[in-house]
């Protein structure tokens, strides 16, 4: 072809052109301002719409933040050395972050122990949540209950010890039968724990818990974000297993078994929690005996149980939904009975579907337990609301103390969720 | 190939009941239908020996007694001589308008948030998802008790606005922010008004009509009328019209400062606003969350294909992206209104007079009836979302992929 156009084009060029740079508005942050913030005009508008958002934002709450003052001992004393300053009066944080910590009657010479029993529960949660990690850690966290318990409450030793032996009880008799059938096994578990409860109970003697090693703190008495921590560790913790039961039950070919669970469900999931908490702190004790005298603390627990079980058997009911058909008839050509095929084959599967969905009713649970300063419990809530707000000191901080409130919360259930993502990265074994 | 699967018919044995798949079902009910049974009249029992020894009874007839306390914001009449029957459906009331009020405004966020999110720009994509973690992870009690704060303790007190120099004023000369609450203009309906709304109703019907005409002439020749001015025009220009012909008789009652409060107008209390404004706020961050779902939901190749077929952005977005978005979206979004609905009974935590506040509240604690006030509240929650999910269920049916 060039030797044709040779003698009839006045040029040609014989050489390649090296590669000029882009245009300076094709590149770098140039290029990147304009795709990502001003694409069109509308979108223009929209930046800066946001900018103004954002500005209006940080110009009022970083001189409040920066202005602060934390050393003052009441809001007279904080309003004189802010001396008309917009600025936050942060000493109520450092004088009393031991009420919104703890509540304000728990003893404040024993506040390394519910300290040390909330370092402890992240060494019993590694194992179960970071599965790389030794698998002989599990035992600590099987032991973690007892020891919690015995740390926060006190008094004598001889009751948490005597609940674990029961469940250790329990666990022995149960690998022993479960080779005949799991019935048997599970059966023959629970009735070995209840008859170790029963019988230690009657050795333990009477005053064991007033020369204990550690002082007894009455329930009456914790408070503050301890008891949103606590009420949301522990029923996250008994709901899993009693929601497994009740999505299986909801599964179940019994009609009977079936209608119980179905009921239990709809209704627990058709009230707000606030009517069940009334249902514990009014009404629960009309049903036990009269001489039965159940704290409030153990009545919320019963009660929240109940409500977050319900929730994580339909989340898990979806899970089981989700497996194919094919997997059940798998097991069952197996030749594995009905429990065995649960546990091997199809739990480890459906749990694994609904993570997710269990942890978002976790971080809901949590931030729920809020709820409990309505009937009268000095959580976090109950505490800013109640003993705080109501002092002299400090009558009128509001912002400080209900920011402190939301980045608790927030770090925690912010924290939940990014693990749950974490996880489910990590359990994706399909369609890589 | 015929295998036998039954085991051979022998005889019955009491063994079984327990190893025999045939009837250890049958054992295994009558076991959990003991324990029901067992249970049931272990706590009846407990139940009526505890009430005996406290010389109480089950009874409704309280509901009937005089309520003898105040409610400060009701949507029928009800003063304190009225029966505890009377306070409750005054609860019921404010139940159901918070809830609503709560359910339209948390749509509105959650569409905005959700939509906005998924944006080109990446400062507001980026300031939507801020919004979606910081709402969704502080407890709604906390944002309730923030805004009831704000409400209170931030918003100037009626007297601020007095004077040649107040040092606050009404928005646009209408509306007052006070400490009191929000006062808002009340429409007053003069004589005439009643043709006024009339031919409003009447415009309504009129757009329907011409949007159905449109389809309908669409789909028969093909030729295509526009229908989003001309709908505007019809819904307004004949009220518009017929206002100003019977003598403008629809005013507005504008609230005004006489002696140590507003006067006239409407009053919204704080506790209605805390509650409205933070349900709709918490809930549109998980409504954002739904929305954003739902359209990401929809593949990408729908999009292509609908825009291989000559159809406009516009069109893209409402005759396929959307029908099959929504399909995602409103299952969750309805179980968002009852979440709504549910989280409406914290309004006891502002002193909102809700049905938990009045009937769970002050009835519970007046009367002491404690175990029938909680149960008919639970009735009233149980109804409303039995309610709501026999909803979900006709539209999940109606929108259901019709597979073969």
């Amino acid at each position: 072809m060039s030797d044709i156009h040779a003698n009839s084009v006045a040029f040609v060029r014989k050489t390649e052109i090296p590669p000029a740079p882009p245009p300076y508005a094709a590149t770098g942050p140039v290029k990147w301002l304009r795709e990502n913030l001003f694409a069109t005009p509308a979108n223009s508008l929209l930046t800066i719409a946001a900018l103004y958002v954002i500005w209006l934002i940080l110009s009022g709450a970083l001189p409040w933040i920066a202005n602060g003052i934390w050393t003052t001992s009441s809001l007279t004393e904080c309003r004189q050395a802010l001396d008309g300053v917009a600025g936050a009066c942060f000493s109520v944080l450092t004088e009393r972050w031991n009420q919104l910590l703890f509540g304000f009657q728990y003893p404040s010479e024993f506040y390394w122990r519910p300290t040390l029993a909330l370092v402890l529960l992240f060494v019993a949660a590694a194992p179960v949540l970071f599965f790389d990690l030794p698998r002989k850690l599990l035992v600590f966290t099987a032991v973690y209950p007892f020891i919690a318990f015995w740390l926060i409450w006190g008094g004598t030793i001889l009751t948490p010890i005597l609940a674990l032996a029961g469940v250790i009880a329990g666990a022995l008799v149960y690998q022993r039968l479960v080779t005949g059938s799991f019935a048997y096994g599970f059966f023959g578990g629970i009735i070995a724990a209840f008859i170790v409860w029963t019988v230690g109970g009657w050795i333990i003697p009477a005053g064991a818990s007033d020369s204990a090693m550690l002082t007894a703190v009455p329930s009456r008495d914790l408070g503050g974000f301890m008891l949103n921590m606590m009420l949301g560790v522990t029923c996250v913790t008994l709901s899993v297993p009693i929601g497994i039961a009740l999505a299986l039950g909801r599964q179940s070919s019994m009609p009977l078994i079936k209608m119980i669970c179905v009921v239990f469900i709809e209704f627990i999931r058709g009230v707000p929690l606030i009517t069940l908490l009334f249902v514990a702190s009014v009404m629960l004790a009309y049903f036990f005996p009269p001489e039965s005298t159940l704290d409030l603390f153990l009545r919320v627990v019963i009660m929240i149980t109940m409500f977050s079980s319900a929730y994580i058997a339909e989340v898990i009911r979806g899970g089981l939904a989700a497996l194919p058909k094919g997997q059940y008839e798998a097991a069952d050509s197996l030749g594995l009975d009905y429990p065995q095929a649960m546990r091997l084959i199809i739990l480890p599967q459906a749990l694994k579907i609904s993570i997710p969905g269990i942890v978002n009713i976790a971080v809901g649970l949590f931030k729920d337990t809020t709820l409990v300063s309505v009937i009268g419990m000095f959580d976090i809530v109950g505490m800013i609301r109640g003993p705080i707000l109501a002092s002299t000191e400090w009558n009128g901080v509001y912002w400080e103390l209900l920011g402190f409130a939301s980045v608790l919360f927030f770090i925690v259930c912010y924290g939940i969720s990014q693990y749950s993502q974490w996880l489910e990265r990590r359990l994706a074994t399909d369609h890589r | 190939m015929t295998t036998l699967t039954d085991p051979p018919q022998g005889s019955f044995r009491l063994s079984m009941l327990i190893n025999d798949t045939r009837y250890r079902s049958l054992t295994f009910q009558a076991i959990a239908l003991l324990l029901l049974i067992v249970s049931i009249a272990y706590l009846a029992n407990n139940l009526f020996a505890n009430l005996a020894a406290a010389g109480l009874n089950i009874a409704y007839d309280f509901l009937g007694t005089p309520a003898g306390y105040d409610i400060n914001q009701t949507l029928v009449e009800y003063n304190s001589r009225s029966t505890h029957a009377r306070a409750a459906l005054v609860g019921i009331l404010n139940t159901l308008l918070v809830a609503f009020l709560s359910c339209v405004m948390a749509t509105v966020f959650g569409v905005l948030a959700g939509v906005l999110r998924l944006s080109n720009n990446w400062l507001v994509a980026k300031l939507m998802s801020f919004y979606v973690e910081i709402f969704r992870n502080i407890p709604v009690l906390i944002w309730i008790i923030i805004i009831f704060t704000i409400m209170t303790a931030v918003m100037p007190a009626p007297r601020a606005f007095r004077g040649d120099e107040p040092e606050a004023s009404m928005l646009l000369g209408l509306v007052a922010f006070t400490n009191r609450g929000i006062y808002i203009p009340a429409p007053v309906w003069g004589p005439g008004s009643l043709v006024v709304v009339a031919t409003f109703i009447v415009s309504i019907v009129g757009v329907i009509g011409y949007r159905r005409y449109a389809t309908n002439l669409l789909y028969s020749t093909g030729k295509l009328l526009p229908t989003g001015w001309p709908s505007l025009a019809i819904l307004f220009v004949p009220t518009i019209l017929m206002f100003y012909i019977m003598g403008r008789p629809i005013g507005l009652d504008i609230p005004e400062l006489g002696g140590f409060n507003f006067r006239g107008g409407i009053q919204v209390g704080a506790p209605l606003i805390a509650l409205w404004f933070a349900l709709s706020i918490y809930t549109g961050a998980f409504i954002a969350e739904n929305v954003r779902a739902g359209i990401q939901a929809v593949s990408k190749g729908q999009t292509e294909a609908a825009s291989a077929l000559g159809l406009r952005p516009g069109r893209v977005m409402k005759l396929v992206v959307l029908p099959q978005a929504l399909r995602v979206i409103i299952p969750p979004l309805i179980s968002q209104y009852l979440n709504i609905t549910k989280n409406s009974s914290l309004a006891i935590a502002v002193g909102y007079a809700d049905i938990t506040a009045t009937l769970g509240g002050i009835t519970l604690n007046q009367t002491g009836r404690a175990i029938e006030c909680v149960l008919l509240l639970m009735l009233f929650y149980l109804t409303i979302s039995l309610l709501i999910s026999a909803v979900m269920n006709v539209y999940n049916n109606a929108v259901k992929l019709k597979e073969r």
